[in-house]
């Protein structure tokens, strides 16, 4: 079971270079074996949900730990990584099954899937890593394969966020770089495990430890929170997102700000550093910062994917405020069962975010690729002539906006009574008020897109319903809309959700289990 | 793009064997002395361009060169990744990058199990990414030209 989980980086980076060589001389071969290999990932992923319990290890190049001293590179699968890894094998095959067709508006589609197979490789290795060079490794991998898939239609839009986004990334990279030479200045070591281990056991005696601690969080609080677009940082995504390739932007947006953003914070900051009530506060407070200004700004686009971008923003907002109060419940000392109840919706809801937002983007996508237009003052009526489009894209529209009985109701309700049984009124009263904003410009989006007139506008043009691969990942999205608001129920969640959250609950366990010491 | 002066290229055909064979002197020796892989596929990658830069190319001979060292720097990354799976499948599924081959003596030039073969393929991989990097930007600015 074990020697399985390098299989999650071997696969996509292999399948990738195998594509340029064979690419060249079968036609067709990068589009056969991406949704071939993606599904093995899916396929892989659910094994181990399945098959395994607690966390497992796997020593790259099988090198033992010397005393009590770890030098292999550790790969690490334990409850949180299968969660994401879920995400991002989901999310990654509807994805590519959708640019099967969609590509072909490019001259260069071989590059395209080896690209996208670049990206899987990086976000897997961030994920399963437990080591964090490591993770700044497969970070740059995921970074610069997406810099290339935003310019991938060369537009001078495109290339222009592109660029924005390379210019800030770069400035991330160099911040958490800064931050893990800092670490292994102080501490000697690169492993998350036994980072936290002299973290806890040093805490008394060395005497910079507490500003060291202060300064290396703030550095990497800036990098991953720039990487996944956390309030002050946020201001390459609107145009990153709505430049890409829709597929792309579909997995931007739902997988890469989490796998490379999200994760890594919440795994560092719950798993290595040890938790205190500045720092907690610090992210939740970004968190609810973000969470308002992207619902404010996205009210007045007119830009469909632009749109759908800033929403990003305040959905991140909502998955950063549930584990930031169970942080900070943790942090002081409150109700175990409170914090488990936040950290909960947090991760229900990133897992809800992935799949609605995948399933807005991939549905805007269709109306660009049909309308060829992202302006919504020039759409409307499309719910004539593009059926399938429409019903999808509402119920996307509906379940991000916490409309029972799709999944985003549950999990924003989880985070706002978490809330309440934290005695965090305010926060609560916010995130209320952020879900009702949302209601208003999803409602804006499907009225000027797909209703406010008959659409005989689209009917004379002869507009069709998008082709087979593209409506069959939409509709398997909206399905799984409906179908993730079972993990409410106690039983389905105690499969998913629960190993996740016990990770997180159990900070110090993490280091004892990996080094088992 | 144009090449250079009878000067220049004499020079270069004097000075490029030597260069390449000191690329390839770091790589092979990358278990042993400092370098490895990396350095010495610069190095190597420097001889090529500085042909280039001297001798000077025709447009469509720079294209398939491009497409040639593209091949070679996936087929490298291709062999590192076969490697380390070798290792996986030799130690019976267990040990990803296991070092299956004999270590040998210390200090000779065949030992290390498999670590200089890996250079090898680090070297051929940095070749040919730095040598695609320059000719991409040259054929970048000859098309601009016309």
């Amino acid at each position: 079971m074990n020697s399985l989980i390098p299989l999650f980086i071997i696969i996509p980076l292999g399948s990738a270079f195998v594509m340029v060589i064979l690419g060249r001389f079968i036609k067709n071969f990068n589009k056969f074996i991406t949704p071939i290999f993606m599904l093995s990932l899916v396929y892989l992923t659910f094994h181990f949900i399945i098959n395994s319990e607690g966390s497992l290890i796997y020593l790259v190049g099988g090198h033992e730990p010397v005393g009590d001293v770890p030098i292999a590179i550790y790969l690490v699968m334990d409850g949180l990584t299968k969660l994401i890894l879920l995400v991002i094998s989901l999310v990654g095959f509807l994805a590519i099954f959708y640019s099967l067709s969609y590509t072909k508006q490019y001259t260069a589609e071989r590059k395209f899937y080896v690209l996208f197979s670049l990206m899987i490789a990086g976000m897997n290795g961030v994920v399963i890593s437990g080591d964090i060079f490591n993770i700044f490794v497969f970070l740059e991998i995921a970074a610069l394969s997406s810099y290339a898939l935003i310019a991938f239609g060369v537009e001078k839009h495109q290339l222009e966020a592109s660029f924005k986004y390379q210019v800030l990334g770069g400035v991330a990279s160099l911040v958490i770089l800064f931050a893990i030479g800092f670490i292994y200045w102080n501490t000697g070591t690169l492993n998350i495990a036994d980072i936290s281990r002299q973290l806890n056991v040093n805490s008394n005696s060395l005497a910079s430890v507490g500003v060291f601690l202060k300064f290396i969080s703030v550095l990497l609080i800036a990098g991953f929170g720039l990487k996944a677009a956390i309030f002050p940082f946020h201001s390459w995504l609107p145009d990153a997102h709505s430049s890409a390739p829709s597929p792309i932007s579909a997995m931007l947006s739902g997988v890469l700000i989490k796998a490379v953003g999200i994760y890594v914070i919440i795994r560092l900051f719950f798993n290595m550093f040890p938790l205190s009530y500045e720092l907690s506060m610090t992210i939740t407070v970004l968190g609810t910062i973000s969470m308002i200004i992207g619902g404010l700004l996205a009210i007045g686009q007119w830009d469909i994917k632009r749109m759908l971008a800033y929403s990003s923003i305040s959905q991140i907002g909502y998955i950063v405020l549930g584990l930031g109060i169970g942080m900070l419940v943790l942090a002081t000392g409150g109700d175990k069962a409170v914090a488990a109840l936040s950290i909960t919706g947090g991760l229900f809801h990133l897992l809800n975010h992935s799949i609605f937002k995948g399933l807005l983007f991939l549905s805007a996508g269709a109306v660009e690729y049909r309308t060829g237009t992202r302006d919504m003052r020039k759409m409307g009526g499309l719910s004539e002539v593009l059926p399938i489009t429409s019903r999808t894209s509402l119920i996307g529209s509906l379940a991000i906006s916490g409309i029972p009985p799709f999944n985003g109701f549950f999990s924003k309700l989880i985070i706002i009574i978490a809330a309440i049984q934290a005695q965090y009124y305010v926060l609560a009263f916010l995130a209320v008020i952020v879900s009702v904003i949302t209601i208003a410009y999803f409602m804006k989006l499907q009225k000027y897109t797909f209703y406010n007139n008959d659409g005989s506008k689209w009917k004379d043009k002869k507009i069709k319903e998008v082709p087979f691969s593209m409506s069959f990942s939409m509709i398997l999205l909206s399905i799984l809309c409906v179908i993730l608001s079972l993990l409410v129920i106690p039983e389905v969640r105690s499969v998913f959700l629960q190993p996740a959250v016990d990770v997180l609950i159990n900070a110090t366990d993490y280091s004892t289990n990996i080094l088992g010491i | 793009m144009k090449g250079m002066t009878f000067i220049v290229k004499k020079i270069t055909q004097i000075i490029c064997p030597i260069i390449f064979m000191f690329g390839l002197y770091i790589i092979v020796h990358g278990h042993l002395s400092p370098g490895g892989g990396f350095a010495g596929g610069v190095i190597m990658a420097g001889a090529f361009i500085l042909q280039i830069l001297a001798n000077g190319k025709i447009l469509p001979k720079l294209r398939k060169e491009e497409e040639g060292l593209e091949f070679m720097e996936s087929a490298a990354i291709l062999g590192f990744l076969i490697l380390a799976g070798l290792g996986l499948l030799i130690s019976g599924g267990v040990v990803f990058f296991a070092n299956f081959l004999d270590k040998g003596e210390l200090g000779k030039l065949i030992s290390g199990g498999f670590i200089p073969i890996e250079n090898i393929v680090i070297g051929a991989e940095v070749c040919a990414a730095i040598a695609t990097i320059f000719i991409a930007m040259v054929v970048y600015k000859d098309e601009e030209k016309k």
